[in-house]
């Protein structure tokens, strides 16, 4: 993503900067600069995207080097920013399989009898249990992704638009009738453990669903709250198709590019290459931000992309805030708990456990086979090390795409869970631990895959340090906080700052630490977005994001 | 309490399977034109609908039922679960006998309908078109039965018209002639014979193990062929099932185990099944709710529609006075037989209620490419359309 050059000044003014160029920054940026702002974008990389990038650190092979599927992408933002023109192209992918220990599998089939089937040879009762259990998912996918796109409300506030919104989501609420209405708050707060056992008896069934509820998490499998993430990784969609996910054609690197030429076309400008130093204010108002090499730009809306720990508690000067808001940041929990590994491969790997040429290849691979394993996987988090049995996704994408690497030759991402931001007795991760950490996970694959350390070209090592260093995600957490309800709506991702405004006039947050959350979903840098134009007495941009501003 | 059969292979079947038929019915599906039944290889149709209707309506025919869902629930509280299950009372059915039936949950929606078929006090079977056998298990949590799926080791042959008896005695079913309507009957090989059948005429329904499927549908054709017994798809099925009234879960209405939204599921006074509901048997799933909501009324109403004109109300929406909404038809048809313009409407209270008429149902007409819009007056009539004595009488007719 290099290609990518804006005007570079040493000074300048603008109506708006955003700082990030992460897929949120861009989306903000976008519709900033569509609706008639001299907007500028600054990232500290050398290339944009953020944690949505393709990059290729070995030659011939292109890696979606952190986010790695997508499925959250709200759509309305697609159409908004006409992202299609721009280049971007999702791909649903099928299959997915967990991997047994005793050479047997579990495959998740996207055509629904073959699904069935595979579920009814582990357990005939949970095949019909899965009818049960995705029609409760889908109850509550129908609940949550109206207010996507929605600014939450500020539950004290007296201003009309907040009523209006608190009286959207209790009517929604109401809406469900009382059965659900229960359901809805035991889902939200149990844990993705505890919901799964309700419906299912089958270990590997389990176990296969459970990742959802885990990744990118600082959870187990039975701690409360995990069971809402699962419900994040299942309420986005691809073409309408609720659940799905997909490739994007180039990796993920596809939606940052689509999204940079939006904005560029609109007028907007991207200086890459040095990060924020700090933001200037003025009498509690931003007034720009100085640069790590020294240039000025200047501004009255500033538009922070970056997570609201690293905002406020990096680049704000204290005195600036009052200690309780200081307080509730510092307290945002954003735990750094997993890595991941890119790795180019020479031929596709062989997997003896599924069915010759089977589909189930193209989709999401594991071998965690018990929730008690994943459970293990968690105790060894909590006390610094990583996973000795690590959970992972594992896709290798070059089947579907051909645009990653050369023909015969692969692409694979494993995203790897658990890794401990910190290692116990203080080991860096910038050592022997990386490789240590790597090899502890290709021998899990090589377990299931025969030969398939012989297969690597080359490897990308990425701990939760590592992350946070490349990436800027503090502790490395790749959602920019838990996604646990104490972290959602309007306490995201602090009570009182829930509407991306903040306690510095101007400032506003259009990252994944502010609703709804995590994940390429590019809702928050829409919401943020428009939040701004309201403040400026200016229409929002775009059909599709038509929600209120608060 | 349940069997669990675990298949050993690796991985499992895509796309859809054969049923235990599949061998006869491909060479006589000359356009090849297959549906997914449960995950099976079903006909959609043969040569063509019409022919295939009136064989039904006329001679005898045969219906691959294969893909039915069996569940076999055995066991001294065998009696106690049906009952705990279904509306109607299973205590009240003699052995051998088989009873339609409906199920509710909690909230007395309706989950699915079936045909019960009570072999003894102890021994049961549920056939019906959705998976259940999760449902069985959480019904009979704590009672001594065995509940064994049989969906993929019963092969089903659903046989109807007006000369499917002749077809039964030709092809020596004796004692076939003493059956009356709900009786069932075991033969030789295993064959089991219900007169029961989704097409409202004279009509049986065999059921045989998936080993001698393949015997029996020769053994059929062979004694049937001087009877025009043809075998028929889904579309034929699906205009005689309309004209005898019976109500298909998923199109005319929802199962509440499958709706998203909550408000969409119906309890059996809605859908015209308030017959079917037993509140003096003791307590079975929905009771409460049901309790309730007999008093509190039906906030739908599904009705028999007769419409003017010959066209088909598709899709309709259903007007009052040709302004206000009033519901929407779940199912169509002109009916060849009745020679009338029937449908099933799903209306919201007070529509086929209290207030009944001045209903009109909207229908599009494709005119060689222009769309042309009218309104057409409907009746609420019995929706039980075709109802011939030849369904019922004993002994049937021999043709």
């Amino acid at each position: 993503m290099t290609e990518v050059s804006g005007k570079n000044g040493k000074a300048g003014r603008y109506d708006a900067i955003v700082v990030g160029a992460g897929h949120n920054g861009l989306t903000a940026g976008a519709y900033l600069a569509k609706a008639g702002l001299k907007t500028l974008i600054v990232e500290k990389n050398d290339y944009i995207g953020g944690a949505a990038v393709s990059r290729e650190l070995h030659e011939g092979w292109t890696y979606s080097n952190c986010s790695y599927v997508c499925s959250l992408l709200r759509p309305e933002v697609a159409r908004d920013l006409e992202l299609g023109r721009h280049g971007l192209q999702v791909i649903p992918y099928e299959g997915g399989a967990t991997f047994l220990n005793n050479g047997d599998h579990f495959g998740s089939y996207a055509e629904h009898n073959a699904f069935r089937r595979e579920i009814q040879r582990h357990s005939p009762i949970d095949a019909d249990a899965y009818d049960r259990y995705s029609r409760y998912i889908m109850r509550q996918c129908r609940f949550i992704r109206p207010l996507l796109l929605r600014t939450p409300p500020d539950p004290v506030s007296m201003r009309p638009k907040d009523l209006q919104e608190m009286m959207f989501l209790l009517k929604r609420f109401h809406d469900l009738g009382a059965r659900e209405m229960a359901d809805m708050l035991r889902f939200w707060t149990m844990s993705v453990g505890e919901f799964l056992d309700e419906f299912f008896e089958s270990e590997v069934l389990k176990a296969h669903f459970a990742g959802s509820g885990i990744i990118g998490t600082g959870l187990g499998v039975y701690s409360p709250g995990t069971a809402y993430v699962l419900l994040h990784h299942y309420m986005g969609d691809v073409d309408g198709s609720i659940g799905a996910w997909g490739f994007t054609r180039g990796g993920m690197g596809g939606v940052s590019k689509a999204l940079s030429l939006a904005f560029m076309e609109a007028g907007g400008e991207i200086v890459t290459g040095s990060g924020i130093n700090h933001f200037l204010t003025e009498n509690g108002q931003v007034s720009g931000v100085v640069l790590d090499n020294g240039d000025v730009y200047e501004a009255s809306t500033v538009v922070s992309n970056m997570d609201v720990r690293r905002t406020f508690l990096e680049h704000v000067e204290e005195g600036e805030l009052d200690g309780d808001f200081i307080k509730a940041v510092k307290r945002f929990k954003i735990r750094g708990s997993s890595g991941k590994l890119n790795i180019a491969l020479d031929s596709l790997p062989d997997f003896p456990a599924l069915p010759p040429n089977s589909i189930l290849m193209q989709g999401d691979m594991h071998a965690s086979e018990s929730l008690d394993e994943l459970e293990r996987a968690y105790d060894d988090w909590k006390v610094g090390k990583w996973s000795e049995e690590p959970y992972f996704d594992m896709l290798i994408p070059s089947q579907i795409d051909p645009t990653l690497t050369h023909p015969g030759k692969h692409m694979m991402t494993v995203f790897v869970q658990y890794a401990p931001y910190e290692l116990a007795g203080g080991e860096s991760w910038n050592g022997p631990a990386r490789q240590a950490f790597a090899d502890t996970v290709i021998n899990k694959i090589a377990r299931h895959s025969p030969g398939f350390r012989d297969k690597i070209v080359h490897m990308e090592v990425r701990t939760p340090w590592d992350i946070e260093n490349e990436v800027g995600l503090t502790e490395g957490n790749i959602f920019q906080g838990e996604l646990t309800f104490d972290q959602l709506l309007f306490n995201r991702p602090v009570p009182g700052y829930a509407q991306y405004r903040s306690p510095i006039k101007g400032l506003y947050l259009c990252g994944s630490s502010a609703h709804p959350g995590g994940g390429v979903m590019a809702a928050p840098g829409a919401n943020a977005a428009r939040e701004v134009l309201s403040d400026m007495g200016r229409a929002a941009v775009g059909n599709g994001v038509m929600g209120r501003a608060a | 309490m349940s069997v669990i059969k675990k298949p050993a292979m690796k991985g499992v079947q895509r796309g859809l399977s054969p049923t235990p038929f599949h061998d006869f019915l491909a060479p006589m599906n000359l356009e090849q034109s297959w549906m997914d039944w449960a995950g099976f290889l079903s006909p959609r149709h043969f040569e063509s609908i019409e022919s295939e209707y009136f064989a039904i309506r006329n001679q005898a025919t045969v219906f691959d039922v294969s893909p039915m869902r069996k569940y076999r629930i055995a066991g001294p509280d065998a009696l106690t679960v049906m009952n705990r299950l279904v509306t109607r009372n299973v205590a009240k059915m003699r052995d051998n006998r088989v009873a339609y039936s409906i199920w509710c949950d909690e909230d007395g929606n309706v989950i699915d309908d079936g045909t019960v078929f009570r072999f003894t006090a102890t021994d049961f079977r549920l056939c019906c078109q959705e998976p259940q056998f999760s449902w069985l298990n959480d019904v009979a949590w704590g009672f001594d039965v065995e509940i064994v799926d049989e969906s993929l080791d019963v092969a089903g042959l659903s046989l109807q018209g007006p000369t499917s008896y002749a077809v039964l005695k030709a092809a020596g079913f004796n004692g076939v002639e003493t059956m009356k309507p709900f009786d069932i009957r075991h033969f030789d090989d295993g064959v089991t014979v219900s007169r029961t059948g989704f097409t409202g005429d004279l009509g049986y329904e065999l059921w045989v193990p998936n080993d001698k499927a393949a015997a029996l549908w020769q053994h059929l054709f062979a004694a049937g062929r001087i009877h025009g017994l043809k075998p028929v798809g889904y579309e034929a099925v699906e205009m005689t099932r309309i004209e005898a009234g019976l109500l298909l879960p998923g199109k005319d209405f929802q199962s509440s185990h499958h709706a998203l939204r909550s408000t969409r599921g119906r309890t059996p006074f809605e859908l015209g099944f308030g017959w079917m509901v037993d509140f003096g048997k003791g307590h079975f799933n929905g009771r409460r709710a049901l309790l309730k909501a007999k008093e509190t009324g039906p906030r739908y109403m599904v009705v028999g529609l007769d419409i003017d004109g010959n066209k088909p109300a598709y899709d309709a929406l259903v007007y009052h006075r040709g302004k206000v909404e009033a519901g929407h038809v779940t199912s169509a048809l002109w009916s060849p037989t009745c020679k009338r313009n029937l449908a099933f409407a799903m209306l919201k209270a007070p529509y086929g209620i209290g207030v009944t008429d001045d209903l009109f149902v909207e229908i599009y007409r494709d005119k060689e490419g222009k769309w042309e819009k009218g309104l057409a007056r409907a009746r609420i009539v019995n929706r039980r359309f075709f109802d011939y004595p030849r369904r019922a009488a004993t002994p049937p007719a021999l043709y």
